[in-house]
């Protein structure tokens, strides 16, 4: 098992190391990406671009230009190019909103997505099956963007048709936990939403499936309750692919990738931050928080692999 | 007398498909009395397994529909509510089934398992049922119980998951032990162990088997009585003797000629029952047989009764041929023809 | 004598021809993944396959029968020996060169259920292999797939059915229906029949062997039952823990078993005769078969052996011929006389003792078999 860890740790290094190549490769190649001549401005001499290129380092080759880049990340030294800001510094600050957003609408889908799908699985072709089916699929189907301009424009804020909630913005758990919860229901529920819908449909299905097999049968024949076969038996299995959905879109999420729901409540977390930063081709936070975004993924996945093996102990990881 | 343990009466289950009506049981009765062993043949499709899963109530559900009864210890079964059935289940009548792969839960511990059906049904501890597990296993022929019992499914082989499986199923002490296929997917080997085993276990528990399976060669050990099913109806019923020797219906000599026999020479072709089992939806005419039966005629068209056609009483079969052709032309179906010449 | 000379006393060449060959999967473990043992799957096994015959591979789950069967057509890679294949090595052969030879090999399945694509219709299941190998046009192609339906006992129209819309025994014919599409010389049919009835499983019997007969086939049936294999087998090879333990012609294996590990897979096939069943002495072998991690030492069936002694634990017996091309590996010989034994005596260095002396037949020509029902010694004789 400690091996298997370590083993992993090493291929997640490898994997951070090829992602921060690709994003800059992808960078440079872009139209119009190259930073200095933006800098520069529309009426900058050549001079002044090539002093700029020089500053930033930009007059190296590629090879080193990315080499410097992500060390400059790893110790926490890379800045803005624009407004010299340290990139570190800028998606710490982030943080708070972007976790409590994520673990909170987290909290909710996985919730709310067991629920419907085992009320959908288990009255399957029936009238309520059928109502959640109906709504899961409009969850699925909504933009987020728009969903969430929807709610906020009906349901927040002074303009809005009834003012229940705040108009977006982030209070810090620790100033104010009420305040913190009000500011975060409609970004919570806008961002589990179509997770809620998606988890829903693949949760009913699995149950469908696992409902038949033999094992199930073989509890029925024990004499089980149907409730406790439900619970203990079916449930259990369904639930394991959903882990690993749950892992990867939770890993996302909490690594900055709600930019939408960030952007449209206007929580200054990190997947805000990028969002920003696209906006002004700024590739420093833009490298930082892709592989803020891939870290988080990589090890959730290492954690799926080890929760798959924990729920299925048929998995030996080696 | 025995106490009689179960009673079937006419027992018919349908279910509503897309495609129509399957009458997947279409009549079938018998009794069944402590200490004895019945054997229930056919193909697949006969309605072997249909009829053992509607004894357990594992037929129930929105698109079947029952007919008949089912009398366990004089409580007709079919008319028990769902609730109440979960305390005849594991309880009173137990069950294992064909494949033991899949039947055990992959993700529990085979201890667990058995501990789950005995607090299911009693009010002991855990450590109690713990130690009762174990000594089950015991029972079933597992080495070293005290640290396999913590085994998951898939740490055991074939052969030891269905062991497994039947301390399950007798872990209640029920008084019928369902066992539907149990052999079928294991090895020569291992089937034998568990055919020994099962009747092994009837007298220890003092209990009575209902053993299912498609091969006749299985049960000539161990069945009391065997009927023989064909397209959800019983065409021939009787002590094992009768149906190994002196069987009355085609069908029958079709699955005894089937089985590749080590104690007689090597016939040249194998017999075969030639063509598949016909639809439960539309059924033919007359006798279910009838297209694939090598001495079909006439009379076939309408279904005969199972009745009582020869000299031993109780020996019963559904088919229209003279007792006396048959007892003279049987053979050749039986042994499957020429012998191969040495 | 061994089984290659044996062969070549026949004066043809064997249609395949396996050395030694060895599968052993690797057990690793650790950051560096190092190799800490091995499942020792197929251990040195040698034999021959003849043009037309009939290999029964026989033995227990967990023997080796089916890693064998996949070696052989090189789904899985050799981990060492030879597989020669009309005459050609093939067992380093890659994947380009191996191609045209595996049109002349092909496998059949166990499950009917999962060895099918079932999102495939029933025609390009039959015709992707001539696809593959670019076999005629599209038309000839489908005429041919029109052909194969019919000569394995289904229907032209078949053509454009889903496998699920068949049943276990019909699915097993399009199996075989896809191995036939390339006309090849050699089928492996691993465990064809366990899945399925006794009344389908005698039709699927009947079927390989008129599919052999018409097409010339050369058959390897794998299969854990004994009673299955008599009835298609020329020769039989019993397996053991990835060992052949016994090779023998196949009435002769059923007339008089060697190895005692063969008597007991005889013992255990049911007879269909309650008076027989109960008669006869079963010999029921205690346990599973152990771990090929870590196979007993010596011979490896000694641990479940009843005539088993320190010998059968300390020396591993060799594979030797007791006349008339059957081969046992054992100390302990069954249904062997003096004389046989004298002469493999001298012939191998190695002291078989008989393993039960008041078992000894006279002469050849009344074996003793105590596990199989009487009836089965008259079977040559008369």
């Amino acid at each position: 098992m400690g091996a298997y860890i370590i083993r992993r740790i090493f291929g997640m290094l490898l994997v951070l190391l090829a992602v921060s190549f690709i994003v800059y490769l992808i960078f440079i190649v872009i139209p119009g990406g190259d930073p200095a001549q933006r800098i520069a401005g529309k009426v900058a001499t050549p001079q002044n671009v090539a002093a700029i290129k020089h500053r930033l380092g930009l007059d190296q080759s590629f090879i080193v230009q990315w080499y410097d880049l992500v060390k400059s990340l790893f110790t926490a030294k890379l800045v803005s190019y624009y407004d010299g800001t340290n990139v570190v510094n800028q998606i710490k600050q982030g943080l708070p909103a972007t976790f409590s957003l994520a673990i909170g609408a987290g909290i909710i889908w996985m919730g709310f997505g067991i629920l419907v799908g085992t009320i959908s699985a288990v009255t399957a072709g029936r009238f309520s099956d059928r109502v959640i089916t109906a709504f899961a699929l409009i969850g699925i189907s909504m933009p987020v963007a728009w969903l969430g301009l929807i709610l906020r424009y009906f349901l927040a804020g002074e303009g809005g048709a009834v003012s229940w909630f705040p108009d977006g913005g982030y209070v810090a758990f620790t100033s104010n936990p009420a305040q913190w919860f009000y500011h975060l229901l409609l970004p919570w529920f806008t961002l589990a939403v179509l997770f809620i819908g998606f988890y829903g449909r693949v949760l009913r299905s699995n149950i469908l499936d696992t409902i038949n097999e033999d094992f199930v049968r073989t509890a029925k024949a024990k004499g089980l309750s149907t409730r406790r076969i439900l619970v203990k038996h079916v449930l259990r299995a369904s639930l394991i692919p959903i882990v690993t959905l749950f892992g990867l879109d939770f890993a996302s999420v909490l690594g900055g990738g709600a930019i939408i729901t960030e952007s449209v409540y206007n929580l200054h977390g990190v997947g805000w931050y990028a969002w920003q930063s696209i906006g002004t081709q700024d590739l420093p936070p833009l490298m930082g928080v892709t592989l803020f975004g891939a870290m988080f993924i990589v090890v959730f996945t290492l954690l799926v692999d080890l929760a798959y093996a924990y729920l299925d102990p048929r998995i030996r990881l080696t | 007398m025995a106490e009689r343990l179960l009673e079937v009466n006419d027992l018919k289950v349908r279910f509503a498909t897309e495609d129509g009506i399957v009458r997947a049981v279409d009549g079938i009765s018998f009794e069944l009395e402590r200490g004895k062993v019945l054997g229930i043949v056919g193909e697949s499709g006969s309605g072997k397994s249909v009829t053992a899963m509607t004894l357990m109530g594992l037929t129930r559900g929105v698109n079947a529909g029952f007919e008949g009864e089912v009398l366990y210890k004089g409580t007709d079964l079919l008319k028990v509510s769902d609730r109440a059935m979960q305390g005849y289940r594991g309880n009173e009548l137990g069950m294992i089934f064909q494949d033991p792969m899949t039947s055990l839960n992959p993700v529990y511990r085979i201890g667990e398992q058995i501990v789950e059906a005995i607090q299911s049904h009693e009010r002991v501890d855990k450590r109690t049922a713990r130690s009762r597990t174990i000594e089950l296993l015991r029972q079933v022929g597992i080495p070293n119980p005290e640290t396999r019992v913590d085994d998951f499914p898939h740490q055991f082989s074939g052969g030891m998951r269905q062991r497994a499986m039947i301390a399950m199923a007798l872990s209640c002490n029920p008084s019928v032990l369902i066992a539907d296929e149990p052999t079928t997917a294991l090895d020569v080997t291992i089937q034998a162990q568990i055919v020994e085993l099962v009747s092994r276990l009837k007298d220890d528990f003092d209990s009575a088997v209902i053993f299912i399976t498609h091969d006749l060669g299985v049960i000539a050990d161990i069945a009391d009585e065997i009927i023989v099913m064909y397209a959800g109806r019983v065409v021939e019923r009787g002590t094992k003797r009768d149906v190994f020797y002196d069987p009355q219906m085609p069908y029958t000599w079709g699955l005894l000629g089937s089985i590749p026999r080590l104690d007689r020479p090597r016939p040249e072709r194998l017999h075969t029952i030639e063509g598949m089992p016909p639809s439960l939806i539309n059924p033919p005419e007359g006798c279910k047989f009838r297209p694939r039966c090598p001495h079909a005629f006439e009379k076939c068209k309408q279904e005969p009764g199972l009745e009582n056609r020869v000299e031993t009483p109780g020996h019963l079969d559904r088919c229209w041929l003279d007792v006396e052709f048959k007892r003279d032309h049987r053979d050749e179906t039986i042994s499957g023809g020429s012998v191969e010449a040495a | 004598m061994t089984v290659l000379e044996q062969t070549a006393q026949t004066g043809e060449t064997p249609l395949l021809e396996i050395h030694h060959v060895k599968k052993y999967f690797p057990i690793r473990t650790g950051v560096l993944q190092r190799e800490v043992a091995r499942v020792h799957a197929v251990d040195d096994v040698t034999f021959a396959v003849r043009a037309g015959e009939t290999l029964g591979l026989v033995g227990e789950s967990g023997c080796g029968k089916s890693t064998l069967g996949r070696t052989i057509v090189r789904l899985l890679e050799p981990t060492d020996g030879e597989i020669i294949f009309q005459g050609t090595p093939i067992q380093s052969l890659r994947t380009r060169r191996l191609r045209p030879l595996r049109r002349e090999m092909q496998m059949v399945f166990q499950d009917p259920y999962a060895s099918l694509n079932p999102r495939k219709r029933v025609g390009t299941i039959v015709s992707d292999p001539m696809r593959i190998h670019d076999l005629g046009s599209r038309s000839e192609q489908k005429r041919r797939v029109g052909e194969i339906l019919e000569t394995v006992g289904l229907s032209p129209e078949h053509y454009n059915r889903f496998p699920h819309e068949f049943s276990g025994g019909q699915r097993q014919r399009i199996g075989i229906a896809r191995a036939l599409a390339l006309r090849p010389k050699l089928i492996i049919a691993d465990e064809p029949v366990s899945a399925l009835d006794v009344s389908i499983q005698s039709q699927m019997l009947n079927l390989l062997e008129d599919l052999q007969n018409e097409f010339n086939l050369t058959y390897i049936f794998i299969a854990h039952d004994l009673g299955v294999v008599r009835h298609v087998s020329d020769r039989i090879a019993v397996m053991y823990l990835g060992k052949i333990v016994e090779l023998s012609p196949a009435e002769e294996l059923y007339t008089r078993p060697i190895m005692p590990y063969t008597e007991a897979l005889l013992s255990a096939v049911p007879i269909p005769d309650p008076d027989l069943a109960e008669k006869r002495e079963r010999i029921v072998l205690e346990g599973d078969v152990p771990s090929p991690i870590n196979p007993p030492s010596g011979c490896r069936f000694h641990p479940r052996c009843r005539y088993a002694t320190d010998v059968c634990q300390q020396i591993e017996p060799p594979l030797v011929d007791y006349g008339n091309g059957h081969l046992a590996a054992c100390h302990h010989p069954l249904n062997v006389d003096q004389e046989t034994l004298q002469r493999v005596e001298v012939a191998q260095e190695h002291t078989p003792a008989a393993a039960d002396e008041s078992a000894m037949p006279e002469d050849t020509s009344g074996h003793s078999n105590p596990s199989v029902a009487p009836t089965t010694r008259d079977t040559r004789s008369s």
